[in-house]
C-alpha cells in the first residue's frame, strides 16, 4: 500500500486549504496582531483551492485515489468550488464583522479553513467511514465557530446545543454506516445502488440506510430535525450562521447525492416517498414559521429550512434533472444566503442582539447600495426572475416534477408565494417607509461590500446565463 | 435590421435605464431625459416594425432564435405575429406617454422612478415578444419586480398594501403556471424521440394531443394566471388597490398594457394549446366575462372615486375582451385585439386625466368637484372624447372593438347561444350611465368650491401627452383597417385551428391519462 503522487494530486484542492489551515495556525501562534495577514492568507488559499478545483471539472472522469476511499472527477471538484466561494465570502465578511463585536479573531481562520477541508472530504468521500471523518470534521469545526462570541450567552448556548444535538446526530449516522457495513460486509459508497436493488427488503440495510438519512437530514436542517437551526442560526456570529447555512448544507446535501443517488432512490421507492414527505414539511414548516418572525436571523435560520425542502425536492427525484438542480441550487444559495446574512452582519449594531425587521424601517435612504444589494438577495431568496434562486427553483422541480413528484412541485411554488411575503416585507420596509433613525448612516467595509458586490454579480450572471454552471453540472453525473 | 429589430426594440429600453442608473441622481432633468429618448427610441422602431409587418401572413414575423440554456433546449426565441403586434407598438406608445405624464408629479428619486418605468417596459414587451415559455415567463415574473416598487414607492396613502397584494396575487397564479410549464416540458420528454422543451412552436405541435384529463389541470393552471392578470370576475380583487394607489404613470401603464398580458395569454397560449379543455371551459369563462361586465359597471356607477371609478370600468372592458376571445370567431378575436388597444388608450387617458386633477386640486372625489366645463374648457373637452371613445360611441375607437366584439359572440357557433352578446350589451348602456353621469358631476352643475374656480387649463405638456392619444382614438373609430388589416391572417389562422380541433375533438378514452403521465425515470 503506496500513496501515489496521483493521489496527492487528486486530492490537491482539499491539500491546499488543509496546508493553509495549519499556516494560518502557525502565524497566529508565532505573531500577534496577524490578523490581516491570516485574513488574507485564508482568502488567498481558499481562492487557490477554487481554482484549481474549477479547472478540472470541465471533462473529468470519475475516479478514485487513496486505495478507493477519495472520489474524483467533476462533482467533487464543483462541489469543492462551491465551499470555497462559501468560505472566501465568509473570510471577507468576518474581518470587519468580527472587529466590530470585538470577538478575538485568533483561531477563527484556522478553524474555518477546517471546516471547508471537511466539506471537501464529504464531497469526496468514496466510502463511507471518509464521508464520517469529513463530516466530523466539518461539524467539530462548527461546534467551535457557532460558540465563538464566547462573552456571549446566546453564543454559547448556540455552540452547546449544536454540540448536543449535533453529537446526537452523528451517532444516527455512525449506526446507520455499521448496519449498512453489517448488511452488505462494504462501505465503498458505490455499491450502495447494487445493494439497494438487492437487498431492498433486508431490515439490517434499508433501517441502516434510514439512519444514514437521519445524520444527513439533521445536517441540511430539514423536518423533523431542523429543531436546532433557528436557536443555532441567531446565536452563532452572524458570518459564521451564513457559512453554516451554505457551506455546511452544500456538504450535507452532496452526502445526499452520493449515498442517495438517483440509482439508489429508484431501488427503494418507500425511501424515496419519505424523503419527498419530509421535503414537502420542510417547505410548510419553515415557511409559515418564518412569516412571524421578528428577527431577521431568525427569518433567515427557518427560511433555510425551506430551502432544504426545495433542494430535498431535488434529491428525491431520482433523475439526472433533479440532482443537477441541487448543484445549480446550492451555488445560487450560497450566494444569496450569504449575502442576505451579511447585510445582516453589516446593520448589527455590535453588541449582538441581530437585527430586527424594525430596524431596517427606511433603510434605502440611509444605505441605498445596500439596501440594493439586500433586495437582490431577497428577490432572489423568494425566486424571482433573472436571479439565480429563481432557476435553482426551476430546475429541482422540473426534476421532481419528471421523477413523478408533481405534488411536490405544486407545494412548492405554493410556499414559494408564503415566502415572499416574509422576504418583500424586508423589502417594503428597507424601501416603502420612512426610518425613524434619520440621520444615522450606515459604514460599509470594502471587503464585506466586495463580498456582496461579487455574490449580487453571481446571482444575476447565473440567472441570465445559467448555462455557465449547467456546463460544468453535466459533467457531474 | 429586419433579424434584430425585436432585439433592438428590447434592449433599447434596458439600454437607457443602464445609463440612467449611472447617472447621478442630482441631474434629474437629465436622467427624465434618457428616459424619454430611450422610449421615444423604442417607440420609433415599433413603428418601423408595424409597418414591416407582413398582414397577409398569419405566421410568427422577425423570428429570432438563439440557444441560450442547451441543457433545457431553451433558446432565446422572439417573433411577433398579428396578436402581439399591436401591442408592443402600444407598450411602445404608451410608455414615453407616461413618462411625459410624470415629468412634474414625480419629486422623489426620480432616478429609481425612470429606470424602474424602463425595465417594465422591457418586461412588458418581453412577455409580448417571447415564443419560448421558459424565456416568456422570465419576463413575466421580472415584470412584477418594477411594478412593485413603482407602487410601493411612489403610491398614494394605501400604496403598501396595494403592492404587496398586486405581487402576491399575481406571484401565487403565474406559479402554478410555471408548474404546468415544466409539466409541459416533462411531457414532450417522455414522447417518442422527445427531449425536454418549453419552446412554442414544438409544444403546439405536442399540447393538443396531451389526453383531455390532464389538459385540463394544465390549461387551468395557465388560464388561472392569465385570469388574475386580467383581471377576470371574481379574481379582480387586487385591480382597484392597485390602480388607484399607482402613480399616474404606473396606473397608466397597468391598465394599458399589464393587464392586456393576461388576455394576450389566454389568446397565445391557453386557448390553441389546450383546445379540447378549451372548449370543455368555454361556456364557465365566457359567464364569468359577462359578469365581470356587469358587475364592473356597476360597481362603477358607485364609486365615489374618479380613480376608482375608472378602475372598476376596466374590470367591465375586460370583460369585452375575454368574451370576444372565447367567442372564437374572426370577429370576435379581432374586435378583442383591438378591444386591447382601444382600453389602453383610453382608459390610459382617463388615468392621465384625472392624474391631471388630482395634481391642481389633490382629490379624486367626485364630490369636490363641479363645474370645471368653464375654468377648465379645453380639458373638459378632451375629457369628453375620451369619455365618449370608453363608452363606445361610433366614430371613436370603442365603438369599433365593443361592436365586433358583440358580433362575434353573437353567432359564435362555440359559445351557441347569442345570450352572451345580449347580455353584455347591456354592458354598454352601462358604461354610458357612470361615465356620463361622472362627467356631468365633474364639469357641470354648481361651481361652489372656490377652489375649483381658479383651476388652470391644460399645459403645453399636457398637450403633448394627450394629442397622440387622441389621434389614435379616432383613427381607430374612423379606419380601423389600417390597424386590423395588421391581425386578420392571424386571426383566421386561430380561428380555423379551433374549427378543425373542434371537428375532431380529440378526446382520449378515460383511462389512457395515467399511462401518458411523465414516470420516474433514471437517465
Amino acid at each position: 500500500m503506496i500513496m501515489t503522487p496521483q493521489d496527492y494530486i487528486a486530492a490537491l484542492p482539499l491539500g491546499i486549504v488543509a496546508v493553509t489551515a495549519f499556516l494560518v495556525l502557525l502565524i497566529e501562534a508565532f505573531r500577534d496582531g496577524s490578523v490581516r495577514v491570516t485574513s488574507w492568507l485564508t482568502a488567498l488559499g481558499l481562492a487557490a483551492a477554487f481554482f484549481v478545483a474549477m479547472t478540472r471539472v470541465f471533462g473529468a472522469a470519475p475516479g478514485t485515489a487513496f486505495f478507493g476511499m477519495y472520489a474524483t472527477g467533476a462533482f467533487p471538484d464543483l462541489m469543492t468550488a462551491v465551499f470555497c466561494v462559501s468560505g472566501i465570502l465568509t473570510v471577507l465578511l468576518s474581518s470587519a464583522y468580527l472587529g466590530k463585536e470585538h470577538l478575538v479573531q485568533g483561531e477563527y481562520y484556522a478553524v474555518l479553513l477546517s471546516a471547508v477541508a471537511g466539506m471537501i472530504m464529504m464531497a469526496a468521500a468514496a466510502d463511507l467511514v471518509f464521508f464520517f471523518l469529513g463530516l466530523e470534521l466539518m461539524s467539530i469545526a462548527f461546534y467551535i465557530l457557532a460558540g465563538f462570541a464566547r462573552g456571549r450567552l446566546m453564543s454559547n448556548e448556540a455552540g452547546l446545543k449544536y454540540f448536543l444535538l449535533g453529537a446526537f446526530s452523528t451517532g444516527f449516522l455512525l449506526y446507520g454506516i455499521a448496519l449498512v457495513y453489517g448488511a452488505t460486509g462494504r462501505t465503498a459508497i458505490s455499491a450502495i445502488p447494487s445493494h439497494s436493488l438487492a437487498l431492498a427488503h433486508s431490515p439490517v440495510f434499508v433501517v441502516g440506510l434510514a439512519l444514514v438519512l437521519v445524520g444527513l437530514l439533521f445536517k441540511v436542517a430539514a423536518f423533523p430535525f431542523h429543531m436546532w437551526a433557528p436557536d443555532v442560526y441567531e446565536g452563532a456570529p452572524t458570518t459564521v450562521s451564513g457559512f453554516m447555512a451554505t457551506g455546511g448544507k452544500a456538504a450535507a446535501f452532496s452526502g445526499f447525492l452520493l449515498i442517495f443517488s438517483p440509482l439508489a432512490l429508484n431501488a427503494l421507492p418507500t425511501l424515496s416517498d419519505v424523503i419527498s414527505l419530509i421535503a414537502a414539511a420542510s417547505m410548510i414548516l419553515g415557511n409559515i414559521v418564518a412569516v412571524s418572525q421578528t428577527s431577521i436571523k431568525r427569518m433567515l435560520a427557518y427560511s433555510s429550512i425551506a430551502h432544504a425542502g426545495y433542494i430535498l425536492a431535488g434529491v428525491v427525484a431520482g433523475n439526472r434533472m433533479g440532482a443537477e438542480g441541487v448543484i445549480f441550487y446550492l451555488a445560487a444559495y450560497t450566494l444569496m444566503n450569504i449575502g442576505a446574512f451579511g447585510v445582516v452582519s453589516i446593520l448589527e449594531s455590535g453588541d449582538g442582539t441581530g437585527v430586527t425587521y424594525d430596524e431596517c424601517a427606511g433603510l434605502s435612504r440611509r444605505a441605498p447600495v445596500l439596501s440594493g444589494l439586500m433586495a437582490v438577495f431577497m428577490f432572489s431568496l423568494t425566486g424571482i426572475p433573472p436571479f439565480a434562486g429563481f432557476f435553482g427553483k426551476y430546475y429541482v422541480f422540473a426534476g421532481a416534477i419528471g421523477g413523478g413528484y408533481t405534488w411536490l412541485a405544486i407545494i412548492g411554488v405554493l410556499m414559494s408565494v408564503v415566502s415572499a411575503s416574509y422576504y418583500l416585507r424586508l423589502v417594503v420596509l428597507m424601501y416603502f417607509k420612512e426610518g425613524t433613525e434619520r440621520n444615522s448612516s450606515v459604514s460599509v467595509p470594502a471587503a464585506s461590500l466586495a463580498a456582496l458586490v461579487i455574490a449580487a454579480i453571481g446571482l444575476l450572471g447565473l440567472g441570465l446565463f445559467p448555462s455557465l454552471l449547467l456546463q460544468l453540472t453535466a459533467w457531474c453525473f | 435590421m429586419e433579424t434584430i429589430i425585436l432585439t433592438l426594440i428590447l434592449f433599447t429600453p434596458l439600454a437607457g435605464a443602464l445609463v440612467i442608473v449611472s447617472l447621478p441622481g442630482g441631474l434629474v432633468r437629465a436622467v427624465k431625459l434618457v428616459g424619454l429618448v430611450a422610449s421615444v427610441i423604442t417607440f420609433a422602431l415599433t413603428v418601423w416594425l408595424f409597418l414591416a409587418f407582413d398582414g397577409r401572413n398569419g405566421e410568427m414575423q422577425f423570428v429570432e432564435k438563439i440557444s441560450w440554456i442547451p441543457s433545457l433546449h431553451v433558446s432565446y426565441h422572439l417573433g411577433v405575429d398579428g396578436i402581439s403586434l399591436l401591442l408592443v407598438v402600444l407598450t411602445g406608445f404608451l410608455t414615453p406617454i407616461a413618462l411625459l405624464s410624470s415629468w412634474d408629479s414625480i419629486a422623489v428619486r426620480v432616478k429609481g422612478f425612470v429606470a424602474l418605468m424602463l425595465l417594465l417596459e422591457v418586461g412588458t414587451l418581453g412577455v409580448f415578444m417571447a415564443l419560448d415559455l421558459f424565456l416568456f415567463y422570465v419576463f413575466w415574473e421580472f415584470m412584477l419586480i418594477p411594478m412593485y416598487f413603482i407602487i410601493g414607492i411612489w403610491g398614494g396613502q394605501e400604496r403598501i398594501y396595494a403592492a404587496v397584494k398586486f405581487f402576491l396575487f399575481t406571484m401565487a397564479g403565474s406559479l402554478l403556471m410555471l408548474v404546468a410549464i415544466i409539466w409541459l416540458g416533462v411531457y414532450a420528454s417522455t414522447l417518442q424521440g422527445g427531449t425536454f422543451t418549453t419552446d412554442l412552436m414544438e409544444l403546439s405541435r405536442i399540447a393538443p394531443g396531451i389526453p383531455f384529463g390532464i389538459q385540463t389541470w394544465i390549461f387551468l393552471a395557465f388560464t388561472l394566471s392569465f385570469a388574475i392578470k386580467v383581471p377576470l370576475f371574481p379574481l379582480h380583487t387586487w385591480l382597484p388597490d392597485a390602480h388607484v394607489q399607482a402613480p399616474t404613470a404606473g396606473s397608466v401603464i397597468l391598465a394599458g398594457v399589464l393587464l392586456k398580458m393576461g388576455t394576450y395569454g389566454l389568446l397565445r397560449f391557453s386557448i390553441p394549446l389546450f383546445p379540447a379543455a378549451t372548449f370543455a371551459f368555454l361556456p364557465f369563462i365566457a359567464t364569468l366575462a359577462v359578469i365581470g361586465i356587469l358587475y364592473g359597471a356597476l360597481v362603477a356607477m358607485v364609486q365615489p372615486d374618479l380613480k376608482k371609478l375608472v378602475a372598476y370600468s376596466s374590470v367591465s372592458h375586460l370583460g369585452f375582451v375575454v368574451l370576444g376571445i372565447f367567442a372564437l370567431t374572426d370577429e370576435g378575436i379581432q374586435g378583442a385585439i383591438i378591444q386591447m388597444v382601444n382600453h389602453g388608450l383610453s382608459t390610459g387617458a382617463l388615468f392621465l386625466l384625472v392624474g391631471m386633477l388630482y395634481d391642481r386640486r389633490h382629490t379624486r372625489l367626485l364630490k369636490d368637484y363641479g363645474g370645471l366645463a368653464k375654468p377648465m374648457p379645453v380639458y373638459a373637452t378632451i375629457f369628453m372624447i375620451i369619455m365618449f371613445s370608453s363608452a363606445g360611441l361610433p366614430g371613436l375607437n370603442g365603438f369599433v372593438g365593443e361592436f365586433l366584439i358583440l358580433l362575434g359572440s353573437f353567432r359564435s357557433p362555440f359559445l351557441g347561444t347569442p345570450w352572451f352578446a345580449i347580455v353584455a350589451a347591456s354592458g354598454v348602456v352601462l358604461a354610458a350611465v357612470y361615465l356620463l353621469r361622472s362627467y356631468q358631476r365633474v364639469f357641470f352643475g354648481k361651481n361652489e368650491n372656490p377652489a375649483n374656480q381658479s383651476l388652470k387649463d391644460i399645459n403645453l405638456r399636457e398637450w403633448v401627452v394627450l394629442v397622440p392619444i387622441l389621434i389614435f382614438v379616432v383613427w381607430i373609430g374612423v379606419f380601423p383597417q389600417t390597424f386590423m388589416a395588421k391581425t386578420e391572417a392571424t386571426t383566421r389562422h386561430l380561428v380555423r385551428q379551433m374549427e378543425d380541433a373542434r371537428r375532431g375533438v380529440p378526446r382520449a378514452p378515460s383511462g389512457m391519462p395515467n399511462g401518458m403521465v411523465p414516470t420516474r425515470q433514471s437517465r
